[in-house]
């Protein structure tokens, strides 16, 4: 199946900083596609590039297999990371402004509908909360009925509520046969709301796939974690995979009941044992590392 | 106290880190006292105006003593009626016409043109033959209004167009516009056409609510007197377009607004005449567009001057808006 969008050997260079380095991938249509990664891994100048709106220092974007032209911008929604509106204007003025922008839009009713805009249509641009106002740049990219809606971390500073709340709306948006593309720093909404993924750390792709395949391939099914007080026996001597991190040791395994056999016959208690399975998290830090990144 | 130090200090620091807009709080007074010690270091002040028109053999003689007086500004004009005019209006105080029959216009209610003739009279001329106008003096409200008007049109055209755009880039509003299949072109074009209407309706409901407590002096076309702010306009609003078509700081747009539009509010005319200021400060104010149309609407309001009168600063005016608008448009930058 060939893709919707396909970006090849992309580079970009800021003087002397290289951003994105031969970055490849490829946006199969109708799935919302993770770009993930620390800060300053090259997310956002690659999403960029992705849009037409930064131009790359070299490389190809194709959009159906060809290269990106003018009507590209008819075809894309974007939600960047940091948008301004136009104060004293109301979220409906606003709206009305962006959708004379098109020459095809999506109904307003719909719009609206679909971003639950209806509380505040009539409120001031600048009277919005976190979540309304992110709400509202959703319709926005949302408001010439794109193909592809890039969002470039959408939920960064909204509370849980919110957050979910935004989930919510992209499942909707993807349910309508949207191709997503979605930048964010949050694993849980990767894991809950990306059917693939790719993983960049200084400006390259360190993993691309399935958050399911990428889970299977780097660990084991489960993690057993207990506190390094009740750990009586060298670690070394269990004959588990073991990491330790905030003195809780995690015990990684593909066979749940052996394992318990080996920390039982290791005389390790068990009373306060808590098990659970791999995630993104977990697999964002085995790839990028601990360390801070500013 | 502590406390007090604490952000007392915080904001100075703050404040002397801004280093463009800490450069601006010193450079702007600085060159304030500059411009106006050069623009009236001139001690050899003038105290009449007196326009000469035709051939100058009397001048030539060296009996005529009358040009050779002190603290007569002899300027020559090429048009005797437009000089006749100025009379009429107190702008000069008298014209001496030497072509045969020499003759001298003075007008008859101004105090300035009796002294000037008793001058002329005193040094020679008392067989030049007299002509009187009897205009009354232009109020300085009268004066001074389309200055008034022009200034506030500068300000609104560069900082509501200038400022506002730098705000809009450096808030990624323009960048959201970019990701849409909207051109600079028609973005720019937008903006001129906006503010171009509000300010266009402003200066009409302003002009027409002093008006009716002040009775304006208007001798001219009210048809004539919006084309001139209109071309005014749109060449300040260009003007406001190429300032803003890269900066995406607005204290460094608010300096360079400032430092165009300071110059335009001393130089071009608003407050006070440059007659008698030296000829490299009214060469300097002819490259200022708020010149042009202060000269326009007075001249339209004054004097009742036509469109072809005002041609040459209609002329400047417009091809300033095609320079500015044209280099704005090519250089602009969403991001």
């Amino acid at each position: 199946m060939s893709p919707i969008l396909e970006i090849e050997k992309l580079t970009k260079s800021f003087s002397d900083v290289k951003a994105v380095q031969g970055v490849s991938l490829r946006i199969q249509e109708g799935i919302c596609f993770g770009l993930l990664g620390p800060n300053g891994a090259g997310k956002t100048t690659t999403i960029e590039i992705m849009e037409g709106i930064t131009e790359a220092s070299s490389g190809k974007v194709l959009y159906r297999g060809e290269k990106i032209s003018d009507t590209f911008y008819h075809k894309i929604g974007i939600q960047f990371q940091a948008t301004s509106l136009q104060d004293f204007l109301t979220v409906k003025e606003t709206l009305t402004m962006f959708s004379k922008l098109y020459s095809k839009t999506i109904e307003m009713a719909e719009l609206i509908r679909i971003c639950a805009l209806e509380e505040f249509i009539h409120r001031d641009n600048r009277k919005l909360s976190g979540g309304q106002r992110q709400r509202l740049l959703l319709a926005i990219a949302l408001v010439n009925d794109p193909e592809i809606v890039f969002l470039d971390e959408p939920t960064t500073g909204l509370d849980p509520q919110s957050r979910r709340n935004f989930w919510t709306l992209i499942n909707k948006i993807k349910s309508q046969g949207k191709t997503i593309v979605l930048t964010t720093h949050y694993m849980d909404e990767a894991q809950i709301l990306c059917d693939h993924i790719a993983i960049m750390d200084k400006g390259k792709i360190i993993a691309n796939d399935t958050p399911e395949n990428l889970l299977k391939n780097h660990f084991g099914d489960f993690i057993i974690q207990l506190p390094t007080t009740e750990i009586i026996t060298p670690i070394e001597n269990i004959g588990i995979n073991t990491t330790i991190r905030n003195e809780i040791a995690e015990f990684q395994t593909h066979d749940l009941d052996d394992a318990l056999k080996k920390l039982i016959n290791a005389g390790i208690s068990l009373k306060h044992m808590n098990l659970r399975t791999w995630n993104l998290e977990d697999l964002f830090l085995s790839l990028t590392g601990e360390e801070l990144r500013l | 106290m502590k406390q007090f130090f604490a952000v007392f200090n915080a904001r100075n620091i703050e404040f002397l880190r801004d280093t463009s807009a800490l450069s601006w709080n010193i450079l702007l007074p600085v060159l304030l006292v500059l411009a106006f010690a050069f623009i009236f270091s001139n001690d050899n002040k003038t105290i009449y105006k007196v326009a000469v028109y035709g051939e100058q053999n009397a001048t030539q003689s060296p009996s005529f003593t009358f040009m050779q007086t002190r603290h007569v500004e002899f300027i020559r004009e090429y048009s005797l009626t437009a000089a006749i005019r100025k009379v009429d209006t107190h702008q000069l105080d008298m014209v001496i016409d030497f072509s045969p029959p020499s003759r001298y216009w003075i007008n008859s209610t101004s105090s300035s043109g009796y002294l000037t003739e008793r001058i002329l009279w005193g040094t020679g001329g008392r067989s030049f033959q007299k002509e009187t106008v009897d205009g009354q003096e232009v109020r300085y409200v009268d004066w001074v209004l389309p200055g008034i008007l022009a200034m506030n049109m500068m300000f609104s055209c560069l900082f509501g167009v200038g400022y506002v755009i730098v705000r809009y880039r450096k808030n990624g509003f323009l960048k959201r516009l970019k990701a849409t299949p909207l051109s600079p072109l028609q973005f720019l074009v937008a903006q001129m056409l906006s503010r171009l209407l509000l300010i266009q309706a402003l200066t009409i409901l302003i002009y027409i609510g002093c008006d009716f407590f002040i009775d304006f002096k208007m001798l001219g076309s009210y048809l004539n007197l919006f084309i001139i702010s209109l071309l005014g306009a749109i060449c300040l609003i260009s003007l406001g377009l190429l300032v803003a078509a890269r900066l995406s700081s607005e204290e460094l747009a608010g300096g360079l607004l400032n430092l165009i539009s300071w110059p335009m509010m001393l130089l071009s005319g608003v407050w006070f005449s440059l007659e008698g200021t030296a000829a490299w400060v009214k060469m300097l104010a002819q490259l200022l567009p708020l010149t042009h149309l202060v000269e326009g609407a007075r001249t339209i309001m004054t004097e009742g001057a036509s469109l072809m009168d005002i041609s040459y600063q209609l002329a400047v005016l417009s091809i300033m808006s095609i320079v500015f608008l044209f280099i704005g448009a090519r250089i602009f930058r969403w991001e």
